[in-house]
């Protein structure tokens, strides 16, 4: 499929969204509400995209931005899906039913930026310790990979 | 690490329908690294495992951001050590597809001779610990044998036995050493004539069979769901080779097999395996000998600089796909680096593969899941 | 010629002649007992390093060549080692029964001892039931490791334990028939007669077929029974915990450890002497000088080189096949084992009645 028809396909199902084809991949950006069920329908239906290869995220000083890489075992096109959040209350859906490789993906974006996904089965720490370490203030959260963490013992600032 | 006071809590109660819950490592002969397992027990059955991770977490991503584009490569050597040279190459290639550094011919075979010794070396790891897990023991020694042979070329050549720092962008740091060849070729010809010492005393041994065949099985659908790549994923009948899918230095321009079973249990995991040291071979005769003459190293500014955007490279490790994420703001240090490590979602398969069996079977199905575990912390 | 019968009578003659009978006999009791420890002792010594070194040059390496001319000294350095170590004895654990088990181990491995002819005339207790006393006795081996196991207050020491009474007691019914087998061609259960019957060859060539099938399964049920590789899931599981013997250290596990190998040396021993000729050297049919020479090698090299050819084949298994799971090995033992022993069992009984052997 050509980049115009996914364009196409992809604005029927979310009229919101925004393309980018700066990069190598076609990039998509979404609306976080729209992202659940777009996933869903790019899974089962005329895309058949069944493998995610690649779920992060990534901070620019404003805002979080979430990026779900997508390729499909049928016919190796693929694609970007990019969903922008809130810094302060980053929440989005799960698509841990959809592709469950997203299990230990989103707790590990969970445990380093602090999004919240709603409807994980086992959202909790993967990598980093159960406890966070003494003096850190647990209203500002401890999310190491945020551009604004400091950690005064461990970091140096250059 | 959890409180340990909490996880000694667990193990002594048992838990609802007389379940028991142990600890299996961190330090455990049969984990590889330090990989820790709660594992709930119902007899000798497997219910549930539950990995924690984080033991050589030694935050890597958030390090590269730091790190200029000509440092940053060499912390890949660390993560999935018995890969170096092919995660290093990884990431020098995003490099070089970022800032359209041309890489010379030369500088592009040793690259791929390289990273197929490598891949043979990890294998012949793997090989030995998978089979000293099920209790034979001679075979580790004789994979040594010949790991040691590669870690030798490796030596001579690269200066170091497993962290081997050689592959910039735009091509080698230093040009390769004379006896170089000859070594390879050695190593071909003694490689060769041990295949069927292998296969007699593990592959077509009884017992081997026994504990591997039936045990440990991912579908195809599963297989995908889950991320699953390399070897894991292509014994379940995947085709995910990056090699063939998305060449990427000379792969195009050399004849190899994608090594496919369907069987999907632990067997067909060790076989394809084993061929794909066989095709790894191949690919090395056919290439020794025509190394191109001329630089070895592309011409590059002193200091790197990424332009503004995002880039993805992918290769093929032993392990699975290896990929790079750059976010990269025009600075000379990355915005955002993520390694999409092969082991990662390789691990997350565990528990599906493994619940319901018993613990014998849960050494054989991690054996061949071949996890090295600074992989997956990072 | 050098013989030790010579030895034994020369020393019975001179007790007899200085002392009164009763005291003879005594002295005699004592000299016996001292022999039986320093062969153990010996043994043990031997057997670890030969182990060592055949695993070594098995898996091109060169084991133990530094205490000692050729690493000679190695075990007993280990030995000093282990002396050495701390005993601990876990909090809860059933002392009395802790302390004991390895003893029962030991005490059973030191019974097995008399039957066995070393030489020719060179025999503890040529007791009439020999066959029967050592498979009865050897059956003893099974409450020393379950006690072993409980005592230790460890889940998985009885775990492991359990698993190895179980495999040691569904194996010697195949160990057991196997025996039969060549009681059935002797016609004796007594060890010196069936030495004496393999005097013109030895019955894995005279009783051909059955024999052979005996001899196979005889050595894979003495491997399950001394819970050797490949049978070896109940001590070194690296899955969970060093088995039954897991909370044992210093003595007492050097204690469990040697029981193992001379348990070893014993059923080499008795593989030897019922399939093997014991001490009877090679004789081929009407060669007569050829015999002759066979006749030169002393009874008790003959014996001990057919022991250790046989504790070197176990060896040698153990370092070649991957373990088997604990549900794989009963399957063995009692799908495929215990059926083929009852047929060969039968076909030796047509074939002695028939008189088909040689």
């Amino acid at each position: 499929m050509t980049n115009e028809e996914i364009k196409e396909y992809i604005s029927s199902l979310a009229p919101a969204a925004t393309f980018d084809e700066t990069g190598e991949w076609l990039n998509i950006l979404v609306e976080p509400t729209a992202l659940k069920p777009l996933m869903a329908d790019l899974r089962t239906g005329k895309m058949q995209m069944n493998y995610l290869f690649c779920l992060t995220c990534v901070d620019f000083k404003t805002h979080l931005t979430m990026v779900y890489h997508l390729s499909a075992t049928t016919h190796r096109q693929s694609i970007v899906i990019k969903a922008n959040l809130n810094r302060d209350t980053p929440v989005i859906e799960t698509v841990c039913d959809i592709w469950r490789t997203a299990e230990f993906l989103e707790r590990e974006v969970f445990e380093m930026f602090g999004v919240n996904f709603t409807n994980h089965p086992d959202l909790r720490k993967l990598i980093l310790e159960e406890e966070n370490p003494k003096g850190f203030d647990e209203k500002k959260g401890y999310w190491p990979l945020r551009k604004d963490f400091e950690d005064p013992i461990n970091m140096i600032k250059l | 690490m959890y409180n340990q006071t909490e996880i000694l809590k667990d193990t002594s109660e048992l838990g609802a329908d007389g379940e028991l819950v142990i600890n299996m490592g961190p330090q455990h002969p049969a984990t590889h690294g330090v990989l820790h397992l709660v594992v709930t027990l119902n007899g000798e059955t497997i219910k549930k495992i539950e990995p924690h991770l984080g033991y050589i977490h030694r935050s890597i991503e958030k390090m590269c951001e730091s790190l200029t584009y000509r440092q940053f490569i060499y912390v890949t050597s660390r993560m999935d050590y018995l890969s170096s040279h092919i995660n290093n190459l990884g990431c020098a290639l995003l490099v070089e597809k970022g800032m359209a550094i041309e890489v010379p011919d030369r500088a592009k075979y040793i690259r791929v001779i390289l990273s197929e010794l490598t891949r043979i070396a990890s294998h012949e790891l793997w090989l030995g610990a998978m089979a000293m897990d099920l209790g034979a023991f001679t075979p580790f020694f004789y994979a040594f044998r010949e790991r040691e042979m590669i870690t030798d070329i490796m030596e001579d050549t690269c200066g170091a036995r497993l962290t081997m720092n050689y592959i910039v962008p735009g091509g080698l740091m230093y040009d390769i050493h004379p006896d170089f060849q000859k070594k390879v070729k050695a190593f071909i010809t003694q490689f060769k004539s041990k295949v069927t010492e292998y296969e007699d005393l593990v592959t077509n041994n009884v017992i081997f069979q026994s504990r591997t065949k039936g045990v440990g099985i991912l579908s195809a659908e599963d297989a995908i769901s889950y991320g699953c790549t390399g070897p894991v994923a292509r014994a379940s009948g995947v085709s995910c080779d990056i090699r063939k899918l998305y060449p990427y230095e000379v792969y195009d321009k050399v004849e190899f097999d994608e090594v496919l079973e369907t069987a999907g249990d632990s067997f067909a995991r060790y076989i394809v395996r084993v061929k794909e040291m066989n095709q790894s071979i191949r690919i090395i005769e056919q290439l020794i000998d025509n190394i191109p003459e001329g630089d070895f190293v592309g011409k590059t500014k002193n200091v790197l600089k990424l332009p503004k955007g995002e880039f993805y490279t992918r290769v093929e490790t032993a392990r699975g796909e290896f990929g790079v994420y750059v976010v990269s703001e025009g600075g000379t240090t990355p915005h955002r680096i993520k390694f999409r490590s092969p082991g990662f979602s390789n691990l997350s398969a565990l528990n599906h593969i493994a619940a319901g069996s018993k613990i014998g079977d849960l050494m054989a199905s991690m054996g061949t899941l071949d996890l090295v575990i600074p992989d997956i912390d990072r | 010629m050098f013989s030790l019968e010579g030895i034994t009578t020369s020393v019975q003659d001179w007790l007899f002649m200085k002392f009164n009978p009763t005291m003879a006999l005594a002295m005699e009791c004592v000299i016996v007992i001292l022999l039986a420890i320093s062969l153990f002792a010996i043994l043990g010594l031997v057997l670890v390093l030969m182990e060592r070194k055949v695993a070594a040059h098995i898996q091109i390496r060169l084991g133990p060549n530094r205490v000692g001319p050729g690493g000679m000294f190695q075990t007993v350095a280990d030995t000093l080692k282990l002396i050495m170590k701390e005993g601990l004895v876990p909090d809860m654990a059933d002392k009395f029964l802790f302390n004991l088990a390895p003893f029962v181990v030991m005490m059973v491995g030191m019974l097995l001892l008399a039957p066995i002819a070393f030489a020719k005339n060179f025999q503890i207790w040529d007791i009439n039931i020999g066959v029967l006393y050592i498979s009865s006795v050897s059956s003893l081996s099974v409450i020393g490791i379950l006690m072993a196991g409980w005592a230790s207050n460890n889940k998985y020491s009885l775990l492991g334990a359990m698993r190895s009474g179980a495999q040691i007691v569904s194996y010697e019914l195949s160990a057991g028939f196997a025996v039969l087998t060549i009681v059935v061609l002797t016609g004796s259960l007594q060890i010196s007669e069936i030495v004496k019957a393999q005097e013109n060859g030895w019955w894995i060539f005279k009783g051909h077929i059955p024999a052979i099938i005996a001899f196979v399964l005889y050595i894979i049920a003495v491997t399950a029974e001394t819970n050797r590789a490949p049978f070896d899931l109940a001590e070194a599981e690296s899955e969970l915990t060093a088995g039954f013997h897991t909370e044992y250290s210093g003595m007492r596990f050097a204690l469990f450890f040697l029981a193992e190998y001379i348990n070893i040396f014993i059923v080499c021993a008795i593989g030897a002497t019922l399939f093997f000729g014991g001490w009877m050297p090679l004789h081929i049919g009407n060669w007569a000088a050829f015999n002759h020479i066979m006749d030169y090698i002393p009874s008790s090299v003959w014996f001990m080189g057919k022991t250790f050819f046989l504790i070197f084949l176990i060896m040698w298994f153990r370092w070649t096949f991957p373990r088997l799971r604990v549900d794989q090995l009963l399957n063995l033992e009692w799908k495929y084992l215990l059926p083929i022993s009852l047929f060969n069992l039968l076909l030796v009984a047509i074939i002695a009645i028939l008189g088909w052997h040689f």
